[in-house]
């Protein structure tokens, strides 16, 4: 495929998507815009994920880790500083940003399994220091800014008006959280085909090919993961308005991180119409999963199965389907 | 910050830390088997050992002594984990290391899922493997337990060490984990070799879970998380391609957190893991192979 024609499929892509998300929502249950707005937490989280695992060739154990931090900077804004929610998503994402670059810092010295390990030892710390350090956290109880900051919670009571429209609160949810999704979806996609992204992927196909190169690796390592936290701090703060303006030390557990990286691989790394899969299979499958049987364990055994399976089937995930679907199309142009 | 230090006592908690090391290093071992035979971490590891556990202790609600279902649960650990390896790994065995590692977190949901399905979430008791007695060696007690525990690990990896020293099956499976293309070529069997590896892998999971059950008086569904998360962190630490390594890191590492525990108390039991952790990544900051782990030296 020539160049031009690249670029016109990718915009093609991202109109589609533009307008699935706008139309989405009036086909959509109330309760369902607010799952939906929670899978595009996920989504944005996952297309962070996606730039260090898929794109950098690092493993993350700790990016539930990096939500939390998002998550817990908008929360402490909002309930203690009297920010407004929506204006600190930026903020939680530069803070989470910095965390980034704290956990990247040992790539400078680390790869592969080693690297791992150090990310989740943050992840297995998080929840841990969230109830050690309670005067900021509110500790184990967490934060809910339902009782603490309501006039400052954009729509927890019922109907947000934006330009001149009156929309429903998870409808408001649902445009926000996927509305932000697409647009860092889109500087990732741009991100990956400049000179950065080039780096990136030498690391991961490479990394002594890329040191002799002149890359400095450990310094693009931590790029990576400090670029990365700014998406899981957006994600992260996003996640807190979805779950009812509420966060606690469990909601980000290291579970919470496995996830992440089980929707990314599912997903298919290095598409980002799969990272969307991913983040509605993480979103919807333990759901449906529940759905089958209520029986202690069953639903975890039905999603687990259905991980092995999509694993077992799609070796390259959900997107890499998307891909084998399409490629007698594209292969004619 | 820090008690007075009483020399028996201290002698005491690192006996007691070589013995949850000891469980440690066994399943340390597990993961190191398996990384080396397919590259991936196996994150199915600690619930697999719950699991044959959980079987374990069936038995022993069945009539069984506690020594004949251990023996009984071993050997059936061995086949289980043959058989999952043939219906789970071996589909994707040509996959991605990362499609492999996620494949074990689907099949960490669904162990984890079929013991709280099958056995109900209410916790469970062991009988004891060992006496409770304590033993006075030169004036200081300690628990026969303790050092039953740290006997037992240390037997179980000697015994896995001279099979893969001296048997040539022994000889295959490391030929076919250092060289699969070669070893194909000089008749080898790869893909069983793996999963003779994973049936190793999980009946000495079998060891460590059944070693780690009784003392804990009651365990649930979800023992062995704190014991995998260990193991792999000695695994890590010693370097996560030398099994003496794995044994040594999580020996120490064992000792450590116990003394951590018992010395440093600001420290709690939250953020005991964390501490265990941020060490270790010091020392891998100083060596990034691990302690014994090799370079590795790669050609472009």
């Amino acid at each position: 495929m020539s160049r031009a024609l690249r670029i016109g499929a990718g915009v093609a892509v991202a109109g589609a998507a533009v307008v699935l998300v706008l139309v989405l929502p009036h086909w959509l249950s109330d309760a369902k815009a607010a799952e939906f707005a929670r899978a595009g937490c996920f989504f944005i989280a996952i297309v962070g994920l996606n730039l260090v695992t898929g794109y950098t060739g690092q493993i993350s154990l700790g990016h539930g880790a990096l939500m939390a931090v998002g998550a817990y900077t908008t929360a402490i804004l909002t309930a203690n500083h009297g920010f407004r929610d929506l204006w600190t998503i930026p903020l939680a994402g530069l803070v989470a940003m910095a965390a980034g670059f704290v956990v990247g810092l040992p790539a400078r010295r680390l790869s592969g399994l080693y690297l791992a390990l150090a990310t989740f030892a943050f992840a297995v710390a998080m929840p841990a220091l969230l109830k050690r350090f309670s005067g900021l956290t509110g500790g184990s109880e967490g934060i809910n800014l339902f009782d603490k900051a309501l006039n400052h919670s954009t729509g927890a009571l019922g109907h947000v008006h934006v330009l001149g429209r009156t929309l429903a609160t998870n409808d408001f949810l649902f445009y926000l959280t996927w509305g932000i999704g697409l647009v860092l979806a889109g500087a990732a996609w741009l991100l990956v085909r400049g000179r950065v992204g080039r780096a990136f992927r030498a690391v991961r196909d490479s990394e002594v090919a890329a040191a002799s190169s002149g890359i400095n690796t450990g310094l693009y390592k931590m790029l990576a993961f400090g670029i990365s936290g700014f998406y899981a701090g957006v994600g992260g703060s996003l996640f807190v308005l979805v779950s009812n303006w509420f966060v606690s030390p469990t909601t980000f557990g290291f579970d919470k991180s496995l996830l992440l990286i089980v929707g990314a691989v599912v997903g298919g790394l290095g598409s980002l119409a799969g990272m969307a899969l991913g983040a509605l299979f993480i979103q919807f499958v333990p759901d449906w999963a529940a759905d089958l049987s209520s029986a202690p364990g069953a639903p975890s055994v039905f999603f687990g199965a259905a991980i092995i399976l999509v694993m077992i089937l799609l070796p390259a995930g959900l997107g890499g389907l998307f891909r084998r679907l399409a490629e007698p199309l594209t292969r004619r142009l | 910050m820090i008690v007075a230090v009483d020399w028996a006592g201290v002698a005491q908690q690192v006996v007691s830390g070589l013995s949850s090391g000891g469980i440690y290093a066994m399943l340390a071992v597990a993961l190191v088997l398996i990384y080396r035979a397919t590259g991936v971490v196996n994150f199915a590891q600690g619930e697999l050992a719950m699991f044959s556990t959980f079987v374990g202790w069936t038995l022993t609600q069945h009539g069984f002594a506690y020594w004949p279902a251990f023996l009984v649960t071993v050997l059936a650990s061995f086949v289980g984990g043959i058989a999952l390896e043939r219906a789970v790994i071996r589909p994707v065995e040509r996959a991605s290391v990362l499609t492999i590692a996620i494949v074990t977190i689907g099949l960490f949901f669904v162990v984890n899922g079929a013991a709280f399905w099958i056995w109900s979430p209410e916790v469970k008791s062991m009988p004891n493997a060992f006496s409770t007695r304590p033993i006075r060696i030169a004036g200081v007690a300690f628990s026969i337990s303790d050092l039953g525990i740290m006997g037992v690990s240390l037997l179980a990896v000697l015994v896995l060490w001279v099979f893969f020293r001296f048997t040539k099956l022994g000889l295959a499976m490391r030929a076919a984990a250092l060289n699969p293309d070669s070893s194909r070529l000089t008749g080898i069997r790869v893909s069983w070799t793996i999963a003779l590896g994973w049936g190793l892998a999980t009946a000495l999971g079998a060891v460590a879970g059944l070693m780690a059950a009784p003392p804990l008086g009651s365990f649930d569904q979800n023992f062995m998380q704190p014991i995998l998360l260990y193991a792999f962190a000695g695994a890590v630490l010693g370097g996560i391609d030398s099994a003496l390594g794995a044994v040594i890191g999580s020996l120490a590492l064992g000792v450590f957190l116990n003394l951590l525990g018992t010395y440093v108390s600001w420290i709690g039991t939250d953020l005991r893991q964390a501490a265990a952790l941020a060490v270790i990544l010091v020392v891998l900051l100083v060596r990034p192979a691990g302690l014994l782990g090799t370079a590795v030296v790669r050609r472009v």
